[in-house]
C-alpha cells in the first residue's frame, strides 16, 4: 500500500468485549463502540459495514497487495446494534482474541448505501 | 388442482417437433440420377427403452443485475472507497449490464481512466457534471474483459514484458474522445477541476453517519 497517499476512509472504533451476560460470555460476537456514535439511531448507519481488526505480528507475511508486511487483518461485519447507547455487535470470520479488547478496530464505509 | 408448477413449465418449454433438414447432394455415376436429397442430421440409431426425464432448467441462476442506487445519476461525482484509488473522485457515466458502474476521472484531469466499479464501494455525492454530450454507447462489460497474459512456450512461464499492463491504442483513443467532451464541461465550473483532483479523506471529528455527501 506504499503508493496510496494518506487517506482515511474508515471510522475508528474500539473492541469493548464480547456479547455476554452476568456469568457467561459468547465470544462469537464482539461489542464495538464507534467514534462519534451516541445512540442506536446513529449506529444503524453502520449495520452491514465491514470491520477490520488490524494488528502487528512479528513475522513478515504477504499482504493482499502482494507486498511483505507485518500488519495483519481480521475481517468481520457489523450485524446488529447493541443497546441504546450506540454500541454495535460484530461477527468476525475468526473470533477476535481477548488481547484485542480495548484496542482499536476499523469500520469501513463499504458496502455503501449512501 | 391444476398441474404442478414444474409440469406447467415443462409444457411451456417443450420443444416443437424438429423439422428434418435435407440437402441435395450431387452423385457421380451415370445411372444414379445425378442428385439425391439426404437428411442432414439423422439422429441416434438407437433409442433408450425408457424415457429419461430431462431435469427442469433452474431459474435460480438467471443474472439479476443490482438496481442502481437512487442517489447515483449519470454525471454524479462518486467517491471510491477501496483499493488503489480509494478516496478518488470520479464521474459516473452509466450502469453496465452486469450492474457495474462505468466511471472515469476523467483521465486528463485526475489520471483515472474509464473503468468499472461496484456500486457497493462508492459514495454518491450531491455534486454532478453534465455528461449528456458524452457518447458511452460503445462501452459494455466485454470491453473491459481482461486479456490473459500469453504463456511463453519455451520457458513455461508468463512473459513478464507481455504480462505488464499497457492500454491498447483503442482504449487510448476512446479515453481521448470522452475527455474531449468532458474536460470543457468541467473547466466551465469554478473549482471543479481541483475538486476532482483531490482525494476525499475522513479527518478528526468527521462522522460519516451525520455527514451529507
Amino acid at each position: 500500500m506504499s503508493q496510496v497517499p494518506q487517506v482515511r476512509l474508515h471510522v475508528k472504533g474500539v473492541h469493548l468485549g464480547y456479547k455476554r451476560n452476568r456469568r457467561n460470555q459468547h465470544c462469537g460476537q464482539s461489542r464495538i463502540q464507534i467514534e462519534g456514535v451516541k445512540d442506536r439511531n446513529d449506529a444503524k448507519f453502520y449495520l452491514g459495514k465491514r470491520i477490520a481488526y488490524v494488528y502487528r505480528a512479528k513475522t513478515l507475511k504477504k499482504s493482499r497487495t502482494g507486498e511483505m508486511s507485518k500488519y495483519r487483518f481480521m475481517w468481520g461485519r457489523i450485524i446488529a446494534t447493541h443497546g441504546n447507547n450506540g454500541h454495535v455487535r460484530a461477527k468476525f470470520t475468526k473470533n477476535l482474541p481477548p488481547v484485542s479488547i480495548g484496542r482499536p478496530v476499523r469500520i469501513m464505509l463499504y458496502p455503501s448505501n449512501i | 388442482m391444476g398441474k404442478s408448477r414444474d409440469a406447467r413449465r415443462r409444457a411451456k418449454e417443450a420443444p416443437t417437433k424438429p423439422v428434418l433438414q435435407t440437402i441435395t447432394k450431387k452423385i457421380g455415376g451415370e445411372k444414379n440420377g445425378g442428385e439425391r436429397t439426404v437428411i442432414v442430421n439423422k439422429g441416434p440409431k438407437w433409442y433408450p427403452a425408457d424415457d429419461i426425464k430431462k431435469p427442469v432448467p433452474s431459474r435460480k441462476h438467471a443474472h439479476k443485475p443490482p438496481k442502481l442506487r437512487s442517489s447515483i445519476k449519470p454525471g454524479s461525482v462518486l467517491i471510491l472507497l477501496a483499493g488503489r484509488l480509494q478516496g478518488c473522485r470520479v464521474i459516473f457515466l452509466k450502469q453496465l449490464k452486469s450492474g457495474m458502474l462505468l466511471v472515469t476521472g476523467p483521465y486528463s484531469v485526475n489520471r483515472i481512466p474509464l473503468r468499472r466499479v461496484n456500486q457497493a464501494y462508492v459514495i454518491a455525492t450531491s455534486t454532478s457534471v453534465d455528461v449528456s454530450a458524452v457518447d458511452v454507447s460503445k462501452f459494455d462489460d466485454a470491453y473491459f474483459k481482461r486479456v490473459k497474459a500469453k504463456k511463453n512456450a519455451d520457458v513455461m512461464e508468463t512473459d513478464e514484458e507481455a504480462a505488464k499492463y499497457a492500454p491498447t491504442e483503442e482504449r487510448i483513443a476512446d479515453q481521448k474522445a470522452v475527455d474531449q467532451v468532458l474536460v470543457p464541461v468541467i473547466e466551465k465550473e469554478p473549482l471543479m477541476t481541483s475538486y476532482l483532483k483531490n482525494r476525499f479523506t475522513l479527518r478528526r471529528g468527521m462522522n460519516p453517519h451525520v455527514m451529507s455527501f
